[in-house]
């Protein structure tokens, strides 16, 4: 236990400023051997930019990074050879083949003959790329590409491993084996990672902790409970009701009830704000007067509720607005995977 | 296409042979004879062999900017020196490659073609010839390199590095003879009298920024023993002079100045591109 809690990365009063613009701004964080960490926070974040000051792409303004106890901007090379990187994005050489790009990358650690060719076969049945490793790279779908990049990632046997956007552009199967890959590298290499992100829902399945990361500030980090309570404590609840009938006059009854901040409707669905738990006296007013329940949740379980609620608290700015209310309009009447569309627009 | 062209120039020169009057250097004007409307091998490379250098270079570092495997490299644990030296040595050696294998070649199928028998001295002329070629090649590859680093886009980059070389080619004369013409005006006959000196020379000085111009003045001379000046020549300082073929030793010494120009400014292309792909930060978007 005292292994695990060792801190492996290491961030305090990280700053970078591009003109006028703190990209990143007194960044303190500490993720722990072998956790898995989300970095969550909308486009333009900052949080690209951190993970870049992590491996030393970038020189900080202020403040040091840690990786092991190495200096980021000070020793580069010896971070980049601990540390696997996934950029959002990753691309091949497209007229090599898989296994010559992997190859290349392997030669750039210092790998060569039997030992790393058996490596790249073993993690090309890893990812499941075994079969169309001697194609292309320029043929393969965006989702290969991904997989491809883990075992090019892991080439080097990194103890950390870093992925930016991972789950970008990916379709919901390759998703579901690129979230088990994510956890299988923690739980049985006992590698740390770290994640960042913009969907909140792949995230939420895998991650120990999150910390959320809006315009430059870490505004919240621990684990997806610890989160949760945090805003509980804030004392707003919010609940989703689907009754029938659901008239007027109910509208016109709820809102004297006692204790109900709030009441909005969205379709058929109310959402009723209040400042405590008001679920048994709602059940027993609807039972009354002859409403049936069709549908009661209390939200803020999730982490999409969390990052909305963080959202809200954090002050945002106009910008931020705009994105909360295409949030608000755009994803909550779709579906989740939908949702994930619109983020990415 | 530069192949083609060497062959072109090579069925040109042959056949202009027969007019060539000094019979003392035969085998290296296989490389400066102009054949009937076919230029020649030399001026065909200095034209030409920019070309190979700006095809090499000009998507050397934003291709793989777009296509994300730069940040996949910068992520090894390697120097980030490493990467744009790689491609500018690489680059070099590919030029190297093609030059001497073009030179050579075209020396054996002139050998073979017409018979004529080099000297060691001449075999010494075109290996100096190739190296200047070489030089003056990889400039266009730094070049390429540097717009690379720079340009977000291939397509850019490859514009704007033939749009500099069409200028140096093409334009570079002309705008050194309208600035040379409008500081020292040659108009009439009097103003030609007293300024025509200082016009030649502020010419022949602007053209010299050009490392088209450059080169060209530097292979000829080494290719024309008969050369004995690349400057103007006073009347006076000809008195006496006695016609002759200089050594090889002499010819080098003529153009040092431009192997060092071409170097320099090869260095300084280089350099450019160096720093800015060291200070440049590496984001796939």
């Amino acid at each position: 236990m005292s292994e695990n809690s060792r801190n492996v990365i290491e961030l305090s009063q990280l700053t970078k400023q591009y003109g006028d613009k703190r990209a990143v701004d007194s960044l303190n964080l500490s993720i722990r051997k072998g956790e898995v960490f989300g970095l969550l926070g909308p486009n333009g974040a900052g949080k690209t930019t951190t993970i870049l000051m992590l491996l030393g792409l970038t020189e900080p303004t202020a403040g040091t990074a840690l990786i092991e106890g190495l200096d980021c901007a000070r020793h580069p090379l010896e971070v980049k050879g601990i540390v696997g990187y996934l950029p959002d994005n990753v691309g091949f050489y497209p007229d090599m083949t898989g296994r010559q790009n992997l190859r290349f990358t392997g030669q750039l650690n210092g790998l060569s003959g039997q030992e790393l060719e058996e490596r790249i076969d073993e993690l090309l049945a890893r990812v499941g790329m075994t079969e169309a490793a001697d194609r292309r790279a320029g043929t393969y779908s965006k989702g290969m590409r991904q997989r491809l990049g883990i075992a090019d990632v892991l080439i080097k046997d990194p103890e950390i491993i870093i992925m930016d956007e991972p789950t970008l552009g990916i379709d919901p199967e390759g998703m579901r084996e690129l979230l088990n890959l994510i956890r299988e590298l923690s739980v049985e290499d006992g590698r740390t990672i770290l994640i960042s992100s913009h969907q909140l829902h792949q995230i939420q399945q895998v991650c120990d902790r999150v910390g959320i990361f809006v315009e430059g500030k870490l505004i919240a980090s621990g684990t997806l409970a610890e989160l949760e309570e945090q805003i509980l404590q804030d004392g707003s609840y919010l609940l989703e009701v689907n009754v029938h009938p659901c008239d007027d006059k109910l509208l016109g009854m709820l809102s004297q009830q006692e204790g109900l901040e709030k009441i909005q409707k969205e379709g058929n669905t109310l959402l009723i704000s209040s400042k405590k738990d008001i679920r048994g006296q709602l059940t027993r007013f609807l039972g009354e007067h002859g409403y049936t329940i069709l549908h009661l949740h209390q939200r803020g379980g999730d982490l999409d509720e969390i990052y909305r609620r963080y959202f809200e608290k954090a002050g945002q700015s106009d910008e931020r607005n705009d994105f909360e209310e295409k949030r608000k309009h755009g994803w909550r009447r779709r579906g989740k995977q939908a949702r994930q569309g619109t983020d990415r627009a | 296409m530069i192949g083609g062209t060497g062959i072109a120039s090579l069925y040109g020169a042959i056949s202009g042979l027969g007019d060539v009057e000094d019979s003392n250097y035969l085998f290296l004007s296989l490389y400066t004879t102009s054949g009937n409307s076919i230029p020649s091998f030399m001026s065909f490379i200095a034209l030409l062999g920019p070309i190979i250098g700006l095809a090499l270079g000009f998507d050397a570092v934003n291709s793989e900017r777009a296509g994300g495997t730069l940040n996949r490299l910068v992520a090894q644990p390697i120097y980030r020196d490493s990467i744009i030296i790689g491609k500018f040595l690489a680059g070099t050696a590919v030029i190297a490659t093609i030059i001497y294998t073009m030179g050579i070649g075209l020396g054996a199928v002139g050998i073979l073609c017409t018979g004529v028998k080099p000297s060691g001295e001449e075999v010494w002329r075109i290996l100096v010839f190739l190296t200047f070629t070489v030089v003056y090649v990889a400039f266009w590859l730094a070049i390429s390199i540097w717009f690379s680093v720079v340009c977000r886009h291939a397509a850019t980059s490859a514009l704007a590095s033939i749009a500099l070389w069409v200028f140096f080619a093409i334009f570079m004369s002309l705008v050194a003879r309208i600035v040379a013409n409008a500081a020292y005006p040659i108009g009439d006959e009097y103003h030609a009298m007293i300024n025509s000196y200082n016009n030649y020379t502020l010419n022949l000085g602007l053209n010299r920024i050009s490392p088209y111009y450059l080169y060209s003045e530097a292979v000829s001379t080494i290719m024309n023993p008969t050369v004995r000046s690349v400057n103007v020549v006073t009347m006076d300082q000809l008195v006496g002079a006695v016609s002759g073929y200089l050594s090889l030793g002499q010819s080098l010494l003529l153009v040092w100045p431009n192997l060092t120009g071409l170097a320099a400014l090869m260095l300084i292309a280089f350099g450019g591109s160096y720093i800015g792909f060291m200070r440049q930060e590496i984001r796939s978007n």
